[in-house]
């Protein structure tokens, strides 16, 4: 009888255990989920309507949006060109890159680091697709966070300017692990500053061998038009 | 910095899940977090006790399972742990360097200790 008793103390120990520990649920949901779900439907509206989209990334000032105002006014002839631009906050560079005929849709992002499928959704409205070749989405100046999330282009574009020394792929692996096409900026100034060329595109080999690398320069046009090659490439087009 | 808008997902993840199964609180939030996911320990732990008042999650702790990365040589047909804290992925077999992650990257609730 008192072996019972002593029994039963003891499971109410071991509830009052499992009470305090709580119980398991699996979840396994992915906090990414939701934005990827949004961007494959951008995926899907970009591509019905015929737009190659590209997710250009870099730090803050290698030279994103000089590169690209250069690239809407110099093929504003050729091809139908619009940008989605993200910033926390101005317009400025919307204003900067209305050239060319090119439309552009500035998303302020406010505290956000990075651009998210669903704000491209948002932007997405506000263009007509399908007057479009070419779409460019300019994302916030950061190497981290935007690494995380699909957007629904094509492919991603990072860009890293000679001025930021030769070692940013060994410090943002990731966002240039997944770069499509590696644009070395700011060229002209580059025997000015030191920087060191071949180790900067060793680093580059190590960390991301399938990028494609170009070097250029959007203030003198150097290499320029291999960065015209590789749009026309990826619309299937040749060069004119 | 993007940890606070991850936590809310984080947030609103666990809460939908505890909610499902009748929880009256949440104890502990399992994330799976790949070593390359960009996320910051301090920043998330950080920002998750500022986000977590007033949630089902008020008491709650977060139990972090790190993944390493894991990349894979196509030449080889090998996967390989990346031990470079750059992410150079270079394959133990001939010694090229890969881009491919298999693994690293996740960003994962895993599962809930709810009471």
């Amino acid at each position: 009888m008192a072996e019972v008793k002593e029994i039963a103390i003891g499971l109410s120990v071991l509830a009052e255990n499992a009470e305090e520990r709580g119980r398991r649920i699996h979840v396994e949901k992915g906090l990414m989920d939701l934005n990827n779900q949004y961007a494959a439907d951008n995926r899907k509206r970009l591509g019905a309507a015929k737009v190659k989209a590209l997710n250009v990334l870099s730090s803050p000032g290698s030279g994103k949006t000089t590169l690209l105002s250069r690239t809407l006014l110099e093929l504003g002839d050729e091809l139908k060109m619009a940008v989605i631009v993200g910033d926390l906050a101005t317009d400025n560079d919307a204003q900067r890159l209305r050239v060319g005929g090119a439309t552009a849709v500035q998303i302020q992002t406010g505290t956000f680091c990075h651009l998210e499928a669903v704000m491209v959704a948002r932007a997405l409205e506000a263009l007509n697709l399908e007057a479009l070749d070419l779409l460019f989405i300019e994302n916030v100046g950061n190497l981290v966070c935007p690494a995380a999330y699909d957007l629904g282009e094509n492919a991603k574009v990072v860009l890293f300017s000679t001025t930021e020394g030769e070692d940013k792929p060994l410090k943002y692996p990731r966002i240039f692990k997944e770069a499509s096409l590696v644009l070395v900026t700011k060229c002209d100034v580059a025997e000015v500053l030191g920087f060191d060329r071949s180790l900067a595109l060793e680093n580059l080999r190590l960390v991301t061998p399938q990028a494609r690398v170009l070097e250029v320069s959007a203030k003198s046009g150097a290499g320029m038009q291999d960065w015209y090659r590789y749009l026309f490439e990826l619309l299937g087009r040749g060069v004119p | 910095m993007h940890e606070l808008g991850l936590v809310q997902r984080i947030l609103e993840i666990a809460e939908a899940y505890a909610r499902r199964e009748g929880a009256r609180a949440i104890r502990l939030i399992g994330l799976k977090v790949g070593a390359l996911s960009g996320v910051e320990k301090s920043a998330l732990e950080f920002v998750f006790e500022a986000a977590k008042q007033g949630t089902l999650a008020e008491k709650a702790r977060l139990a972090v399972n790190w993944v390493p990365p894991v990349s894979f040589c196509k030449g080889c047909n090998v996967e390989f742990e990346v031990d470079n804290p750059f992410g150079i992925a270079l394959c133990p077999l001939c010694n090229e360097p890969s881009a491919t992650l298999r693994q690293g990257q996740e960003l994962e609730v895993e599962y809930l200790e709810v009471v």
